[in-house]
C-alpha cells in the first residue's frame, strides 16, 4: 500500500502540481530579477509565471487526452445507450454519461432535441445537462493539480449527486409538458455515424486543442490575473470578512457572483486556488466554481429556445439550491479536507 | 452528388463548409454543396452535435471539422 501511496504522490506533485516548476519559476524571479517571492511583487510574478505555466501544460494534455477518449462516446451513442432506461437508473447514467460526453454549450439544443424525441425522460435529461458542463475528467485532474485529491474527488462526487438528484426532482415534479411543442414533433432518428480511424481521432483531439485554447486563453490569463492580485495585494483581513469565514453569506455570495458568469474551469481555478489559500471556506470555493461552470448566461439562453420558462425557472433554482447546500456542507465539514 | 454541411452557424460549421468546398475543387468532381441551418432540418439527419456532413443523404461526419483530405476520400 505504501508503494502506492508513494507512486501515488509523486505522480501528484510532479505532474500534476509541478512542484519542479514552482523550484523554476522561484529561480528564475528570485535569481534572475532579484525578487524575493516572500514579497509582495515577486511573489504576485511568481504566481503569475508558475500558474500560467502550469494551466497551459494541463490544458494542452488533459484536452488531448480527454478528446480523444471522448471521440468514441458522441452524443448519438450516449442517446443509444439512455434509451430505455427508465427510473432513477436512467438519472445515474444521464449523469455518468455526461461526464464523458463532448460538451458545449452550443450543442445543448440539439442534444436536449435528440434525447427528448427519443422518449427520454425530461429528468433524465436535465441529469445529463447538469454534469456535462460541471464534471469531467479533465477538471477532476485539475482539481487534484490544484486543491490535492481530496477535494478534487469530493467535487465530482458531489457533482454527479447534484446532477441525479436534481434530474431526479424534475422528473418528480411531472414537467414533461414543458418542453417547447416543436420539440415533439421532431422524428426520432438513429443515425449510424461511420467511426473515426486512429489517426481522425488523433487529429479530432489536437483540433480540441487548438479550439480549447484559442477559446479560453484570455479567461485563464484574467483569471490568473485575478487570482495573483488576490494572493499577494488584498489584506486577508478583508476576505476573511468578505467572503470568509466570517460571513455567513459567503456561499451564498460565491454563488450569485459565480451564476451569471462564463469561464471555464481553467480560468476559475486560480481565482478558486486564491480564495482557498487566503482562507476561504472549502465549501465557499466549491460552490463558487459550480456556479460558474454549471450555470450561466448562453446556456440559458439556449436552452431556454427547448423548453419552457416554468422549467427553465426550476432547472436554474435547483441547481443554485443545490450549489448553495454543497458550499454551506463543506464548509461545516471543511476538516476533513483541510 | 449532393453534399451538405449541417450546422446552426458556429465557426466550425463555416470551416467544415470551407473545407469541404477545397476538397471538392482540389478533386475537380462535380458536387453540390448546401448548407442547412435549420434545426429541424439537422435533427431530420439524427445529429446531436453539429457540424456534421452528409454525402447522398448519409451521415459521413459528425461533431468534428474534418479536413480537405479526409472529406476527399468520401467524394
Amino acid at each position: 500500500m505504501d508503494v502506492i501511496t508513494q507512486i501515488f504522490n509523486f505522480f501528484s506533485d510532479q505532474f500534476l502540481r509541478m512542484t519542479w516548476l514552482f523550484e523554476l519559476a522561484r529561480l528564475l524571479v528570485e535569481k534572475v530579477f532579484g525578487l524575493p517571492i516572500d514579497e509582495r511583487l515577486g511573489g504576485s510574478i511568481h504566481f503569475f509565471i508558475y500558474d500560467t505555466i502550469k494551466i497551459f501544460i494541463l490544458l494542452s494534455v488533459l484536452i488531448f487526452a480527454i478528446s480523444y477518449i471522448q471521440s468514441y462516446f458522441p452524443p448519438e451513442r450516449t442517446k443509444k445507450i439512455l434509451g430505455g432506461i427508465k427510473g432513477i437508473k436512467g438519472n445515474v447514467l444521464g449523469a455518468v454519461l455526461g461526464t464523458i460526453t463532448p460538451f458545449c454549450s452550443c450543442s445543448s439544443i440539439p442534444i436536449f432535441i435528440g434525447f427528448t424525441s427519443a422518449g427520454l425522460p425530461v429528468g433524465v435529461t436535465f441529469s445529463f445537462l447538469i454534469s456535462s458542463p460541471l464534471v469531467d475528467l479533465a477538471s477532476l485532474l485539475l482539481l487534484i493539480s490544484f486543491f490535492g485529491i481530496r477535494i478534487g474527488v469530493a467535487y465530482v462526487v458531489v457533482g454527479l449527486i447534484l446532477a441525479i438528484i436534481g434530474g431526479t426532482i424534475i422528473d418528480k415534479l411531472g414537467l414533461e409538458n414543458q418542453v417547447e411543442g416543436y420539440v415533439r414533433e421532431i422524428d426520432d432518428v438513429d443515425t449510424e455515424i461511420p467511426e473515426m480511424t486512429r489517426r481522425e481521432r488523433i487529429s479530432y483531439a489536437k483540433d480540441q486543442v487548438k479550439e480549447v485554447i484559442n477559446r479560453v486563453w484570455i479567461y485563464v490569463l484574467i483569471g490568473i490575473g485575478i487570482g495573483a492580485t488576490i494572493h499577494n495585494w488584498i489584506p486577508q483581513p478583508i476576505i476573511e470578512n468578505v467572503i470568509g469565514k466570517n460571513n455567513p453569506f459567503a456561499v451564498l455570495l460565491a454563488a450569485i457572483v459565480g451564476i451569471p458568469m462564463y469561464a471555464d474551469i481553467f480560468g476559475t481555478l486560480p481565482i478558486a486556488q486564491a480564495l482557498f489559500f487566503k482562507g476561504v471556506g472549502v465549501g465557499t470555493v466549491l460552490s463558487f466554481m459550480m456556479a460558474v461552470t454549471a450555470l450561466s448566461v448562453p446556456s440559458m439562453i439556449m436552452l431556454s429556445k427547448v423548453v419552457k420558462p416554468k422549467l427553465l425557472g426550476i432547472f436554474i433554482g435547483i441547481v443554485s439550491i443545490g450549489i448553495i447546500i454543497i458550499g454551506y456542507t463543506f464548509n461545516a465539514i471543511a476538516y476533513l479536507f483541510v | 452528388m449532393v453534399i451538405k454541411v449541417l450546422g446552426t452557424g458556429c465557426a466550425n460549421c463555416d470551416k467544415l463548409e470551407k473545407n469541404t468546398k477545397k476538397a471538392v475543387e482540389e478533386k475537380g468532381v462535380d458536387v453540390t454543396i448546401e448548407k442547412v441551418t435549420d434545426i429541424k432540418e439537422i435533427m431530420k439527419y439524427g445529429v446531436m452535435k453539429t457540424p456534421a456532413l452528409v454525402v447522398d443523404e448519409k451521415v459521413k461526419i459528425a461533431g468534428r471539422v474534418a479536413s480537405p483530405d479526409d472529406i476527399k476520400k468520401l467524394l
